[in-house]
Formats: structure tokens, C-alpha cells, sequence
């Protein structure tokens, strides 16, 4: 036996799978059971099989070196599944729904009336400020009126369990390939575990990207989907790929695209030019257009904003969502969604304090070394101050950021963010993870079922990402009750 | 859905530099065994190699003096300023290859990965003359390995097709080179010397090509001047005969979408190449002659290139869909 729960350090943390007094929480029993069940070598040889399955799969994210190119690294995957109960699943689903339609509305407003603004619930400073407003999308009307068709929300729970929305990617999320892959690897690994539960499927998700994209061109009865990739030496390449293979739709570079004289959106192919009618773009708005964005930027198509504003091509995500991505706009998303939707909100934020707000400032100031700060819109952790782990300097230095630019920061207790069993060194020990589920919205709204769970795959480490140390589970979502 | 003009470029060079990498071995293997066949004074210079390859300028600039025989393999083989060198060959085949790996079979390009690792990795051992033949063996046999899962694991769809394409012009192109090349060495007033090796040197033409088997069983004849010509420019058969490239180019272009410009870039050359009868010209016609199947050639590229790589900004022949 390689597994002894009752040993497992739940160290006042809230772990996913087994409760403080030890015992499996609602759906883990029979995984932990059978865990148990297996030798360390048994184990072992799954964790092995993994290892090739994804080697031999091609699951990998690409780091760039100067010496061999890019370069392809598999995908860290732990086997412990994470579990999350149908029953508390479609709750967050409602919460997350609610969220995004919300964000939607926000956006579409702020690019055209500013009702928010002018009915006091949103101060205007902060659009002249942000980096993410794009002036050029001021009066601009895409399809359905939904600008953020994909959205990837981290969610994180806290040591009481309540989850919190951590934030909000709306401009060019990344991740589900790796969701869907990590089912693929779970059936192959632990197949005997499939027949104990009843998991919800999760790889629906390219076909509902695809109605969702091609729902963007309600006019076209077969209309022209493409994926917009900066390129092979993008850290998310292998996702680009996967998706305009699992769609079935054409993976192409700025390159391959122009935008003709009658502003509309071609592609070169060895017929001649194809009109393109959807373009699901993984490139950042600033690279998007040289000759709206950038000048200088060689990843883009000179013209597609035109082509956009003329209502030529549909855009995904649209030009100018990010403004909702914002930091400090993610504080007033309480607000947004009562505003909007004159509902409750369902999922909530982390408690945050505004810099902008001279009383949340000097409660931030006065507080520092207890808070994690984040300026309004780095990604990826950069940027940040985690006050607890800070040098006296180090506060010093932040103290003086917020003080000269109180816009660009918000201020969050530092989360304990839970845990789960994950095999580290043919050990089982307690790892900090979240949750990126994914949100389609075109003519509908989808959730996937679950999402990319990210765990810290370093003792004690909270940061998830896959280029600093991060791996990532599989999330099941269990029809515990049906069961 | 049409192919991405990307995305055939990439595959049509791919081709052509997996095959400009084994023509390339091949070339140096044979003038290997060729100049060891020789005696002393009538040893043929490494230069004609360079002079093939047309790299003489390039050469010249980075090796003055002498064309000895570890310089040229050196630059044949290993150097980066090369873009010719069997080494650059093969990253360029790496490097077009890596953007289209979605569209490759994934063993495809596994073995183009390898394929460059190794050569990287053994580049010491091919520069040295006892093991120059295993490593240059090694680097035929991978490409040829290369084309066979191409072959057998992608769908012969347009891709496909230009692959073809480039793997069959690069061919005829390197055939007509080595006619050049070895034509004006044998010229009886510029090496007396060479004269009572003349079949030597014909037979290492036929090996350059792997045409030498095949030679004396479709040919059935002694190994000469005249007989080689005719079979190495005009036989139907031979994969790495001129015609045969040629035809093999025009049955491709047959599966194409607006295959006109380019067709008629290729049809004069093959009616030219089946007129010809290239062993009665003299040796300065034949040299103008192989010059003008050079530049047909280029002319076919260039359409190739005009019509399906880049074209469509010039000539906005916009396609509508139904």
C-alpha cells in the first residue's frame, strides 16, 4: 500500500479530495480507495505511461532557444484526478454565465452609449487610463453584440472552500487543449476508474468553439473559419494547431491572409484568394493590424480592423475586449453584473481594494506586507507584490508605485488557495492548484465541464504557470448523486 | 478547403532541399571513388564539385588558393556559408518542414528532426575520408527513408503534389549540372591525359545518378559519351533522367487547380528534350544546349512560384465561394 491517507498533512488548507478530519469528501472515496489499492511500483508504471502517453501524443508547449529553435516540452500531467460534484459544478456554471454576459454588456457599452459611466456606477477616469480601451472600436457593432467570445475565468478556492473568481481572460485565453488532452491521458492510464464514476465529457469543446465561431457569420451557410496563429515560435503553437485541427478550420500566419480593396479578409491558397469569413485570432489586439495597431508589427494583416469595422469578418475575440481584463476593472465586476443584470451575482470576486480609492489606498499602504498587489493589466503573474514574501525594500519600492500611479493598482489578501493529492517523487503530497474553465459566447453561452485545473507542482509554491514549475490535472466532473 | 499558398511553398522546398542534400552526397561519394580509380596525373580537380554545385564565387572567397580535397568536402558537406552544403540543405529542409508539421506526417518530420541532429553531431567523423562513405550513406539512406513515409503516410493530395514537384525539378536541375560539369573535363583538347579514362568518368556520371545499374539493363550497351547522354537526359524511365523528371512535374501540375502558366512553361522544354538528340552535338553546342535546359528550368520555378506562392497580390484573380 502506497498511500496512507490518514497521514496525508492537509496542514490547514482546504484540500480537494480528503477533509481536515482525513476522510474523503462527497465523490473521492472510491478514487482514493483505489489509489490505495495500488503498489508504489503500480503506481509508478501509471505515472510512466502517462509520461509516454503525452510524449507520444505530441502534448507539449513550446519554449523558445536560441540554440535548437523552439523547442517542444511535454506537458507536466499529475494522475490524481481533482473532483468537483455536478451538484456544485452547475453552480459555478450559473456563476460564470452570469459573469461573462455581464462583461459582454460592459463592453459593448463602454464602446458605445457609457450608460455605466453616466449612471455613476463606473468611474470614466479609469477607461482614459487603461491600457486595453482601443478608441478605434468606438461605435463598432460586432455580430451577436458579444465581444469576448472566449473567455478563460481562473477560479480558486479559498481555505473555506468558497470559490472565488481570481480573474478574467478576455483577450486571447489559453489552455483547453491541455483540458482536453488530460482526459484523453486519464482514459488511456486509469481506465478501471472511468467504470466507478459517472465523469461528464469534456471534448464537445472544439465543435462548440466552432458553432460558437461560425455563429459569427449568420449570414454564410458554410462560412470560411480560420485560426490566426503569431506563429510556431508562440508558447501556445500546439494549442493553435490542435483546435483549427479539431475544427477542422485552416491555421494560418498574417501572412496568409490580406485584406483587399473591397475591405474584405482573403486568404492566399494555391486557387487564388479564399474570402475568410470568421477569424478565431491568437494574437494580442496591438499586432492585430500595422496599419490601425502597430506599425510595426509583422504578425498581423494590414487592414483587418477596417475589414472588421466594415462588418466584413467577424473577430475572436473582438478588438478592444481586454478593456474588461483590466485589474482594476475586475474590482467593479460585483457591480457590473447588478448592474446590467439586476441580479445577485453568483460567484464572487476576491475581496479587493482599489488604489484608486483614498481610503482603500490607505488601508492597501498601511497593509502592504499582509496583501498580494497587481497592477491593472500584466498577465502571467508579472508585475506582482506578494506582500507576506517581500523585503522591507521591496515594499518600500511598491509603496512608492501605488502612490505615484494609485490607478494601476488593486490590493487582495493573499488566498490560501487549496490543495490536492499529487504524486511528486513517488510521493503523494498536498499541492496548491485553480481552475481555468472556458465560456463560449456567440449566439449561446457554453461552459466547459470543468476546465484546466493548474497545480504548483513545487512544495508550497501558489504559481501554476507551465513555464515556472506548473502542471496540470484532470478535472471530473462527477454525476455524484446519479451515481 | 484549398491548400494555404504557405503552406505549398514550404512543402515544395522541403523537397527540393531533402533532395539537393542527397544528390549532394551522392556527388561527393562518386568523385571520392572516382579520383581513387585515377592515376596521380590525370586526377580530375575536387573543383568540378564546386563548379556542379555553381559555388565557385562563394568558394573562391572562402578558401583562395587551392580546391584540395578536405577544403571542398568541407564546404560541400559542413559549411554553414554554404547554402548549398549538405548541412545547410538539411536545416532548410528542417526549417520549412517545422512549420508544417500539422500537415506532415508526424514520423515525417521525426526523421527530418533526427536527420539534422545527426549529420550535426557526426560532421567530424564525414570530414574525415575513412568515414566520409558511412556518413554520407547514412544521409542518403535517411532521405530516402523520408520519402518513403511520405510516400505511404500522406494522403497524395495537392501537398503531395508539390512536393513532387520539387523533389523532380530539383533532380532534373542537378542532371543537367553534372553533365555540364564532367562534359567540359572530358574535352579531349583541355586533358589529354584524361582521354584513356574517358569511361571511367562516364560510368562515374551514371553512379552520380544511381543510374549505372539500370543503364546497362535498359541500355545494353558499352558505357560512352553517346550512349550515357541519351540515357541520362532522355530515357522515359529513369527516375533521375531529365525526361523522366520532367514528366513526372507535368503529371502533377495535371492535379493542380490553373495549372496553365506554369504548363506552359514546361511543354516547350519536354518537346525540346524528346527533338534532341544530344550525343551528335560538338561539345561547345552541347554546352550551350544543357545551359538553355537551365534556364527553361528556372522559367518552370519561376511559374510555379508566380502562380501558387505569391501571385495573388499582383493578379487579384479573386475566387468567390458559392
Amino acid at each position: 500500500m502506497s498511500i496512507t491517507w490518514h497521514d496525508y498533512p492537509v496542514n490547514g488548507f482546504y484540500d480537494e479530495l480528503i477533509a481536515s478530519d482525513g476522510t474523503p469528501r462527497e465523490g473521492a472515496g472510491s478514487l482514493l480507495a483505489h489509489l490505495d489499492g495500488l503498489t508504489e511500483t503500480e503506481l509508478q508504471e501509471r505515472k510512466v505511461a502517462a509520461d509516454a502517453a503525452i510524449l507520444s501524443m505530441g502534448i507539449t508547449f513550446t519554449v523558445y532557444s536560441e540554440d535548437e529553435g523552439s523547442i517542444d516540452r511535454a506537458w507536466p500531467f499529475d494522475i490524481i484526478p481533482r473532483i468537483i460534484t455536478l451538484r456544485e459544478w452547475r453552480q459555478i456554471e450559473r456563476g460564470l454565465k452570469q459573469r461573462v454576459q455581464a462583461l459582454n454588456l460592459f463592453i459593448d457599452d463602454i464602446y458605445h452609449a457609457q450608460k455605466i459611466i453616466k449612471d455613476g456606477v463606473f468611474p470614466g477616469e479609469l477607461l482614459a487610463d487603461s491600457k486595453n480601451f482601443r478608441p478605434e472600436c468606438v461605435g463598432v457593432n460586432p455580430p451577436q453584440g458579444v465581444w469576448a467570445h472566449v473567455c478563460g475565468s481562473d477560479l480558486v478556492r479559498d481555505k473555506d472552500g468558497a470559490v472565488y473568481v481570481l480573474e478574467d481572460n478576455l483577450r486571447v485565453p489559453s489552455g483547453v487543449s491541455y483540458m482536453l488532452e488530460n482526459r484523453q491521458v486519464m482514459k488511456r492510464v486509469l481506465p478501471e476508474l472511468f467504470e466507478d464514476y459517472a465523469i461528464v465529457p469534456v471534448d464537445d469543446y472544439p465543435s462548440q468553439l466552432y458553432h460558437c465561431l461560425a455563429s459569427l457569420a449568420p449570414t454564410k451557410q458554410r462560412p470560411n473559419v480560420v485560426v490566426l496563429t503569431p506563429g510556431i515560435y508562440n508558447s501556445a503553437y500546439f494549442e493553435h494547431c490542435y483546435l483549427a485541427q479539431q475544427m477542422g478550420a485552416e491555421l494560418v500566419e498574417g501572412g496568409d491572409l490580406l485584406v483587399g480593396d473591397d475591405d474584405c479578409v482573403y486568404m492566399r491558397t494555391i486557387e487564388g484568394l479564399t474570402p475568410v469569413d470568421v477569424i478565431y485570432r491568437r494574437i494580442d489586439d496591438l499586432f492585430l493590424d500595422p496599419e490601425a495597431f502597430q506599425p510595426d508589427s509583422m504578425l498581423g494583416v494590414r487592414g483587418l480592423l477596417r475589414a472588421w469595422k466594415k462588418g466584413n469578418v467577424a473577430l475572436a475575440n473582438a478588438p478592444g475586449a481586454g478593456v474588461a481584463d483590466d485589474k482594476v476593472v475586475y474590482t467593479y465586476v460585483p457591480d457590473i453584473i447588478r448592474y446590467y443584470l439586476g441580479e445577485d451575482v453568483i460567484l464572487p470576486n476576491v475581496p479587493s481594494y482599489r488604489c484608486i480609492n483614498p481610503t482603500e489606498r490607505d488601508f492597501v499602504l498601511a497593509n502592504l506586507d499582509k496583501l498580494v498587489v497587481k497592477p491593472a493589466n500584466e498577465s502571467g503573474g508579472y508585475g506582482m507584490l506578494i506582500g507576506p514574501k517581500a523585503t522591507r525594500r521591496e515594499l518600500k519600492a511598491f509603496a512608492d508605485l501605488i502612490r505615484n500611479d494609485p490607478r494601476n493598482y488593486m490590493a487582495q489578501p493573499l488566498l490560501l488557495l487549496s490543495t490536492a493529492p499529487t504524486l511528486v517523487d513517488h510521493q503523494v503530497e498536498p499541492r496548491h492548484l485553480d481552475l481555468r474553465p472556458f465560456i463560449l459566447s456567440g449566439r449561446e453561452t457554453y461552459v466547459t465541464n470543468g476546465g484546466l485545473t493548474r497545480v504548483a507542482l513545487k512544495k508550497g509554491s501558489t504559481v501554476v504557470n507551465s513555464s515556472q514549475g506548473g502542471g496540470s490535472k484532470d478535472t471530473w466532473i462527477i454525476d455524484w448523486e446519479g451515481a | 478547403m484549398a491548400m494555404l499558398s504557405r503552406v505549398a511553398e514550404h512543402l515544395y522546398w522541403m523537397a527540393r532541399y531533402l533532395e539537393r542534400a542527397e544528390n549532394t552526397a551522392r556527388l561527393i561519394n562518386v568523385n571520392g571513388s572516382l579520383v581513387l580509380d585515377l592515376p596521380k596525373h590525370a586526377r580530375p580537380s575536387w573543383s568540378s564539385l564546386i563548379a556542379i554545385t555553381g559555388s565557385d564565387e562563394l568558394f573562391h572567397r572562402d578558401y583562395p588558393g587551392t580546391a584540395a580535397e578536405g577544403h571542398v568536402v568541407k564546404f560541400m558537406l559542413a559549411d554553414d556559408a554554404n547554402p548549398g552544403s549538405i548541412l545547410s540543405s538539411i536545416r532548410s529542409a528542417r526549417e520549412n518542414a517545422r512549420t508544417i508539421r500539422d500537415i506532415i506526417p508526424r514520423e515525417a518530420w521525426e526523421q527530418i528532426n533526427e536527420l539534422y541532429l545527426n549529420a550535426k553531431k557526426n560532421l567530424a567523423s564525414g570530414l574525415s575520408p575513412k568515414w566520409r562513405y558511412a556518413f554520407l550513406k547514412e544521409v542518403i539512406l535517411s532521405v530516402q527513408q523520408i520519402a518513403g513515409i511520405l510516400d505511404g503516410g500522406m494522403s497524395h493530395d495537392a501537398g503531395f503534389e508539390f512536393m513532387c514537384i520539387g523533389r523532380n525539378l530539383e533532380r532534373a536541375d542537378m542532371t543537367t549540372r553534372i553533365i555540364d560539369v564532367r562534359c567540359a573535363t572530358l574535352t579531349a583538347e583541355q586533358n589529354e591525359a584524361l582521354k584513356p579514362f574517358e569511361n571511367i568518368l562516364w560510368m562515374s556520371v551514371l553512379k552520380s545518378l544511381t543510374a549505372y545499374q539500370m543503364y546497362r539493363r535498359h541500355m545494353q550497351a558499352a558505357v560512352g559519351r553517346d550512349a550515357v547522354l541519351k540515357f541520362i537526359l532522355k530515357d522515359a524511365e529513369f527516375p533521375r533522367a531529365f525526361n523522366f523528371c520532367l514528366h513526372e512535374v507535368r503529371t502533377c501540375l495535371s492535379h493542380l487547380p490553373r495549372q496553365e502558366r506554369p504548363l506552359n512553361a514546361l511543354l516547350p522544354l519536354l518537346g525540346q528534350i524528346e527533338k534532341a538528340a544530344p550525343e551528335e552535338l560538338s561539345q561547345s553546342a552541347l554546352s550551350h544546349f544543357i545551359d538553355e535546359l537551365q534556364i527553361r528550368l528556372g522559367a518552370i520555378h519561376d511559374a510555379i512560384c508566380a502562380t501558387y506562392f505569391r501571385a495573388q497580390d499582383e493578379n487579384k484573380d479573386i475566387k468567390y465561394d458559392k
